[in-house]
């Protein structure tokens, strides 16, 4: 894939909050940068990827991203690293340590934290980590802001030795503004310097680097006191003034445009010299932050008196709307009744697996299955848990599929003695964290079954490569991981490894069958690609006979989009049962052939498409 | 209520093109010199979920999100989508929509019913709703993919500035990435903004 060419130094351009990320890091001369997929982070590593001059990767997770970016740093380059807010969570054990090391070229990291829960298992407040590991935090409020503070975090990282937090929330990341961008400022490595005393990090050298980092800390917490990042609006109402950053200070400023406003853009340390001043300006202080009540409580503890999740919600974005009303909470006052048009109740629409997708056969083969549980992971294959199919029955973090599977038969009493236990895992999961839980199933002699369901791509987050895809993030050929010698490595017998393929659905039932049934670990490998590959191949598409169907529905069971009801009737069994029927057609132009639907349909039913197309039909061997 | 800020709020599913929409409505106000936000809540569009996309432009935009009651137009891919959404509207607010319906597995699986007549509830809660099938004026000229050109045409007449302005940030766009699709798409934006106008010269 060849580079893009950079729009020219003060272009106005229109970019996400990831793009401009991206752009800055292009610009601020970094070397390397690595990340793993997950929303809302994804797309600064593909856009960074684009930019000529430095070296981009996906790495197999958010701690081996980190080091990479670490490890360039101790080379003397710059460089970044991204990540999803769950993401810092496994990158932690890294970073808890180089806050002693250190850095030598300028590394900034970026943690997008999921408010509300767009496509995440929890929600996290990301703002902890610069707290816990005693480093600088930048919160940028729009993607001008995301552009700046990536630069300035750089510097800051070079002048303070230490790497910076980037944080950004959804509403950073996917909101599109204007962004005046500048010229690329090449950064030459420094070197590699050997020095064991601050990079080897035994006891005796870690012991000398804490008083260090302590030290940091204070020079920083002087730093934020006049940092221009951290921004004063005097305002002309001062009956209520407010402290916030990121998206949140852009609601203040919107829902109260006269109120005083101290918007923090590095906000960790937090200036409380500053702010104690800022408090005693306004008759009250409203501390305004997304889900936690972190800097209100460090206000308090200062001595501040503040309000904050007295009226605050602590889940989900904040807005105008939630603003509002709760300032009017906290001044005792009500606000007019505003006219409305009423909201509507319109049925959910969850996310799908999409039309052929290789999960659907899974999937439909075990919600055929009684007497399992089935632990389950991060990625598509989690919608398994819902309708039709309601086949998975656990899901917490990256690679938990395999200790809990684990766990769940170790810790199984009588009662579920006779229940076979499953774990269901895709190959960029299993690649992230799942290996090593595999490793311990088989070392710990588990009764457990793995289907681990190989689609060549890091689906859930749009399709990125990883190393079961044999691509890289440029999209160049590099080794493919063999999975069934992986699972053979980590000590899964070869005959209890099978590899099948998923739009057979008799024989994925059969070889779950027998493969639960046999009482050590097994791994069942299906092996058909991601429908949003670009190498994907639709086949013919099918369509319904209705003088042949029955109305029996079991096509619907399998959960494919393009299959929806013409018509709904009931039938009185021969045993006086009354059954719904269902009569079905398929959207011919979302139909991609893989085959699925056919196999439950007993009464044949479903057939090939005739062609539309004369010309089409002219090319249809007579 | 700040007038100076132009809130349009473009809603349907993933795949449809909505985003791509919004964001060639945001080129063309930025072309005439405003600040724009665009935003989406769309975590997982791609497996047929829910997509709304929050498109404001006026001197100078803070929020990216509209707020509640805020939207002066709600442009809707989808029937019941649009019903969806409808409380964002400005009382006395426009909705143009798509009646074409996109029913997903959870209403096939019979668990829950696809409205009766989304068209008729939108006009009953007062407002004035464009109802036209844009799914068949795509398949007309022969490509459902124009299915959001012929939604933005239909927006044409209902924007803070010229219709001109709208078709040329499409045709800029495509003449940049698929010059081939240049006059399919002036086409589908001239079939979407005379359906528009044909509804309104129905008597309410």
């Amino acid at each position: 894939m060849a580079a893009i060419v950079p729009a020219p130094a003060g272009s106005r351009l229109f970019l996400s909050g990831n793009e401009a990320v991206a752009r800055a890091v292009w610009e601020g001369g970094v070397r390397v940068a690595a990340a793993y997929p997950g929303t809302p982070s994804t797309e600064m590593l593909e856009e960074i990827s684009v930019y000529p001059d430095l070296y981009a990767e996906w790495s197999v997770n958010e701690k081996v991203s980190l080091e990479v970016a670490f490890g360039a740093s101790m080379a003397g380059a710059r460089s970044f690293c991204a990540m999803k807010h769950v993401g810092m969570n496994v990158a932690s054990d890294a970073l808890m340590t180089m806050t002693l090391t250190g850095i030598s070229g300028g590394l900034v990291i970026a943690i997008a934290d999921d408010v509300g829960l767009s496509s995440s298992q929890n929600e996290q407040d990301s703002r902890y980590w610069g707290r816990f590991a005693h480093l600088p935090l930048l919160e940028p409020a729009d993607s001008q802001e995301a552009y700046a503070y990536t630069l300035a975090a750089f510097e800051l990282s070079e002048r303070f030795q230490c790497p910076v937090i980037l944080r950004l929330t959804t509403r950073i990341c996917h909101v599109k503004g204007r962004v005046e961008v500048g010229n690329r400022i090449p950064h030459e490595p420094g070197g590699w310097h050997k020095d064991p005393t601050r990079w080897v990090m035994v006891p005796g050298h870690a012991k000398n680097r804490i008083p260090k980092m302590f030290e940091r800390e204070r020079l920083m917490r002087a730093e934020a006191e006049t940092s221009p990042l951290n921004q004063l609006t005097e305002g002309t109402d001062r009956r209520v003034g407010f402290i916030a950053s990121g998206p949140a200070a852009m609601h203040v400023s919107e829902a109260f445009p006269d109120a005083p406003l101290f918007k923090l853009g590095l906000s960790c340390p937090a200036p409380l010299n500053r702010l104690r001043a800022f408090a005693a300006s306004v008759d009250a202080v409203l501390v305004v932050e997304e889900t936690e009540p972190l800097l209100e409580e460090e206000l308090k503890a200062a001595g501040i008196e503040v309000h904050g999740k007295d009226v605050l919600p602590t889940q989900g974005e904040l807005s105008p709307d939630v603003l509002r009303p709760a300032v009017a909470r906290m001044n005792g006052e009500t606000l007019p009744v505003a006219e409305t048009v009423a909201a509507q109740t319109v049925f959910p629409r969850p996310p799908t697996m999409c039309v052929a997708c290789p999960h659907l056969g899974v999937y439909y083969t075990l919600s055929q299955l009684r007497n399992i549980v089935i632990s389950g992971d991060i990625g598509c294959y989690t919608l398994g848990a819902g309708h039709p199919w309601n086949a998975l029955d656990a899901c917490i973090s990256m690679g938990a599929s395999m200790g809990m599977a684990l766990g769940l038969d170790k810790g199984r009493g009588e009662a579920d003695a006779n229940k076979r236990i499953l774990g269901v895992i895709g190959d960029s999961t299993f690649l992230h964290m799942g290996m090593q839980g595999l490793l311990d199933i088989t070392y710990n002699k588990g009764n457990v079954t793995i289907l681990l369901l190989d689609n060549r791509a890091v689906g859930m987050t749009g399709g990125q490569e990883n190393p079961g895809s044999g691509r890289d993030l440029r999209g160049e050929e590099t080794r493919r991981v063999d999975f069934p010698k992986l699972c053979e490595a980590l000590g899964v017998k070869p005959e209890r490894i099978r590899v099948v393929d998923p739009y057979q659905l008799p024989v994925l039932f059969k070889t779950i069958r027998e493969e639960i049934k046999i009482e050590e670990p097994s791994v069942i490998i299906t092996d058909k690609p991601c429908v949003l590959v670009d190498y994907y191949q639709p086949q013919k598409p099918y369509a319904v006979t209705d003088e042949k169907c029955t109305g029996c529905g079991n096509c619907l069971d399998v959960g494919c989009p393009a299959i929806h009801v013409t018509r709904r009737g009931k039938e009185v069994k021969n045993n006086g049962k009354e059954v719904d029927l269902a009569f079905v057609r398929i959207e011919t132009a979302a139909c991609t052939g893989c085959g699925l639907c056919l196999q439950p349909c007993a009464p044949k039913a479903i057939e090939e498409a005739m062609p539309v197309s004369p010309i089409a039909f002219l090319r249809t061997p007579q | 209520m700040k007038k100076d800020v132009s809130n349009i709020l473009v809603v349907g599913i993933g795949g449809q093109g909505v985003m791509t929409a919004t964001e060639i409505l945001a080129e063309a106000a930025l072309g005439l010199g405003f600040d724009a936000k665009k935003t989406e809540v769309a975590g997982m569009a791609q497996r047929g979920g829910v997509v709304s996309s929050h498109l404001r432009f006026g001197p100078k935009v803070l929020s990216p999100q509209i707020p509640l009651g805020e939207a002066d137009l709600v442009v809707g891919f989808e029937a019941a989508e649009t019903l969806r959404w409808a409380h964002m509207l400005r009382p006395g607010g426009t909705v143009l929509m798509n009646v074409a319906r996109l029913v997903p597995p959870i209403v096939e699986l019979g668990l829950f019913p696809y409205p009766d007549d989304p068209v008729a509830s939108l006009k009953k809660l007062g407002l004035t709703v464009h109802a036209f099938d844009a799914n068949e004026l795509a398949l007309e000229l022969g490509n459902l993919k124009l299915g959001n050109t012929v939604m933005l045409g239909a927006m044409a007449d209902y924007l803070p500035f010229p219709a001109d302005v709208l078709l040329a940030a499409i045709l800029k766009r495509f003449s940049a990435r698929k010059p081939q699709m240049v006059e399919m798409n002036r086409q589908a934006f001239e079939r979407g903004r005379a359906a528009v106008a044909a509804d309104e010269a129905l008597p309410a």
